[in-house]
């Protein structure tokens, strides 16, 4: 008798089985706990590791079929911007900044991304959790690299571009995102679960990419956007694994409770200085503008981070110790930062500038409660210095916050008009932050933070405090790269080629 | 209550797909923004392949959803039919 062997299609839960549990085994020649030694070290109880469930219940086969998918549109739409001269269809070369700040500072974050997943994929016993970090250290080097190639085609006419690895090395502004990733791969590997896939990627990646992309799309970057969305779809992936995490840790064992609102406490505060840039790209840098830092906060953060931290509410989880100080910060601290980056502006492998008169009433309607009363009067101060020919120029080092990195720029909580500066000994030295919050998780783990490789003091441990020898060694090129937009390189030659591109002349 | 959202980009293959999210959660709220498209809905939202097939006149695995999603908040839960987001209070 003839037997016709029908194929029977697994259903998702069933092939989510095969592919990832079905592909583990019990090790027979080494115990478990030699093989997997850091899962126990940061005090984190886990009882049943089959209880982690990808709830996209994503495979590796599906997963390679959708990437390649995704790497298809973004190479489309790459190589039509760069061969239709995409680069003019920009609203104003004013907007590269954003992207050279992104360059420096977040892709390679992308990269120590992929190589934590890559770790800790192999540090974690579960099969369904190693599929999971397996995915993501794939697509966190997929982010670098498309990002690179996408912002390359800028490099080929823009200053500021050439030398990200370096900046991100050795500057002073791209070193706020590189402690964040240094200070998660130096964690262990629950610890760096929360790190990225809370703080990075449910806090951050919302404001960063989307309204920002958004935003590119807005100011004529199709290369950007199409990077940023390619990312972002992973991003919903990570940002769910995140959350998985946290509850997975949770549901483990009520001893895990502390450890894990301590992460969050220490991770919301360290994530929340890195936007610190992000609001100063998306207030001042897109020449147009999808919506306000504040607006973004108002979404991303208040109400869906508020969400988030309602629901976890259940397992006795409360919202992070620095939510209050964040909202009293969401409407200063883009102007803060921006006067900051401005008056240390030949430091800075990007421009800045003043905003205009237009920008000011944007600002001024966006900020009704700050912006005129604390943060006009600055700019027309320094506008009346320009126009005098004497425009003000910080050669004064920043003192830097050995927790975040960035400047002491903010303000106190409350007040305004006051800055905001904490300090502590340890072990006979003195140490400077920026914030209640950066002091705090520097008392909780001195050891690691007295470490902190800080830009401003080494430039005078490593190069005798000459500035000069510093822009060497950082590939900062004096006169093209930094300082003021208005008269800059950039601006010159985005008007002549604009000009070529519209004209006959 | 709390707001989930799934958010797209706008394209010629999410077109279909955003009608049927609005067909089957009526309480959802639509914003267009620059390149995307982006949906906020009170506590739930259900994705569901059938309406999506339906809309799009072909098969459809909830899977290619991955290709165009930008951002989403919520719990998932996701089967071969549904795609779901909720939030637990
Ligand atoms: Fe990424
Ligand atoms: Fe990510
Ligand atoms: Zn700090």
């Amino acid at each position: 008798m003839d037997m016709k062997a029908t194929k029977k299609k697994l259903g998702m839960k069933e092939r989510y089985r095969v592919l990832t549990r079905d592909l583990g085994w019990e090790p027979g020649y080494q115990s478990k706990e030699a093989i997997f030694p850091y899962v126990r070290y940061e005090g984190i109880k886990v009882h049943d590791w089959d209880k982690w469930e990808d709830p996209f219940r994503l495979t590796m086969d599906a997963y390679w079929k959708y990437q390649a998918e995704k790497e298809r549109k973004f190479y489309a739409i790459i190589d039509a911007h760069a061969q239709n001269n995409g680069h003019l269809n920009l609203t104003d070369a004013r907007y590269l900044s954003a992207l050279k700040i992104f360059l420096q500072a977040i892709s390679p974050g992308e990269y120590a991304a992929h190589k934590g997943f890559a770790r800790i994929g192999r540090e974690f016993p579960g099969v369904g959790t190693q599929v999971a970090c397996q995915m993501q250290a794939i697509d966190e080097i997929r982010h670098a690299q498309t990002q690179i190639h996408a912002m390359s085609n800028y490099n080929r006419y823009y200053d500021g571009f050439h030398a990200f690895a370096d900046a991100r090395d050795r500057i002073w502004y791209t070193s706020v995102a590189r402690s964040f990733f240094d200070d998660a791969m130096s964690a262990g590997p629950f610890e760096f679960m929360i790190a990225i896939g809370f703080s990075f990627e449910y806090v951050l990646t919302n404001l960063l990419f989307v309204p920002f992309m958004s935003g590119a799309a807005y100011n004529g970057d199709m290369a950007t956007v199409t990077f940023g969305f390619s990312a972002q779809s992973d991003e919903a992936r990570h940002m769910t694994l995140g959350l998985e995490c946290i509850k997975f840790m949770l549901e483990q064992d009520p001893d895990n409770l502390p450890i894990v609102q301590g992460w969050i406490d220490k991770w919301f505060w360290r994530g929340f200085r890195v936007l610190g840039l992000v609001s100063t790209m998306m207030d001042y840098m897109l020449p147009k503008r999808v919506m306000s830092w504040r607006e973004a906060w108002e979404i991303y953060g208040v109400e869906n981070g508020g969400a988030l931290f309602r629901d976890l509410a259940r397992y006795g989880i409360r919202p992070p110790k620095g939510w209050d100080d964040a909202e009293q910060a969401i409407d200063h601290m883009s102007h803060q930062f921006m006067l900051g980056l401005y008056q240390w502006s030949f430091g800075t492998a990007f421009h800045s500038w003043i905003p205009s008169d237009d920008d000011m009433a944007w600002l001024s309607a966006k900020y009704p409660d700050t912006f005129d009363r604390h943060y006009r009067p600055r700019w027309a101060h320094i506008k009346k210095l320009k126009a005098a020919g004497t425009p003000f120029k910080n050669y004064g080092l920043a003192r830097l916050c050995q927790c975040c990195q960035l400047p002491c720029v903010f303000t106190e909580p409350g007040d305004p008009t006051l800055t905001c500066h904490r300090e502590t000994v340890y072990k006979g030295e003195k140490y400077q932050f920026c914030s209640d919050g950066c002091k705090d998780i520097f008392e909780h783990e001195p050891e690691k933070y007295i470490q902190a490789w800080l830009p401003m003091p080494a430039l005078f441990s490593e190069l005798g405090g000459d500035v000069a020898a510093w822009m060497d060694w950082v590939n900062l090129r004096d006169g093209a790269d930094n300082g003021d937009y208005d008269g800059s390189r950039d601006q010159k030659h985005f008007d002549e080629w604009r000009g070529l591109a519209t004209s006959n002349l | 209550m709390s707001t989930v959202f799934i958010a797209l980009q706008a394209n010629e293959e999410t077109r279909p797909i955003i009608d049927a999210i609005e067909i089957d959660n009526p309480q959802a709220v639509v914003n267009r923004q620059p390149a995307m498209v982006k949906i906020d809905a009170p506590g739930r939202l259900v994705v569901r392949r059938e309406t999506i097939e339906e809309q799009l006149g072909r098969a459809y695995d909830l899977q290619e959803l991955q290709i165009n999603l930008i951002t989403l908040s919520g719990n998932v839960d996701e089967d071969e039919d549904t795609l779901t987001l909720s939030w637990n209070e």
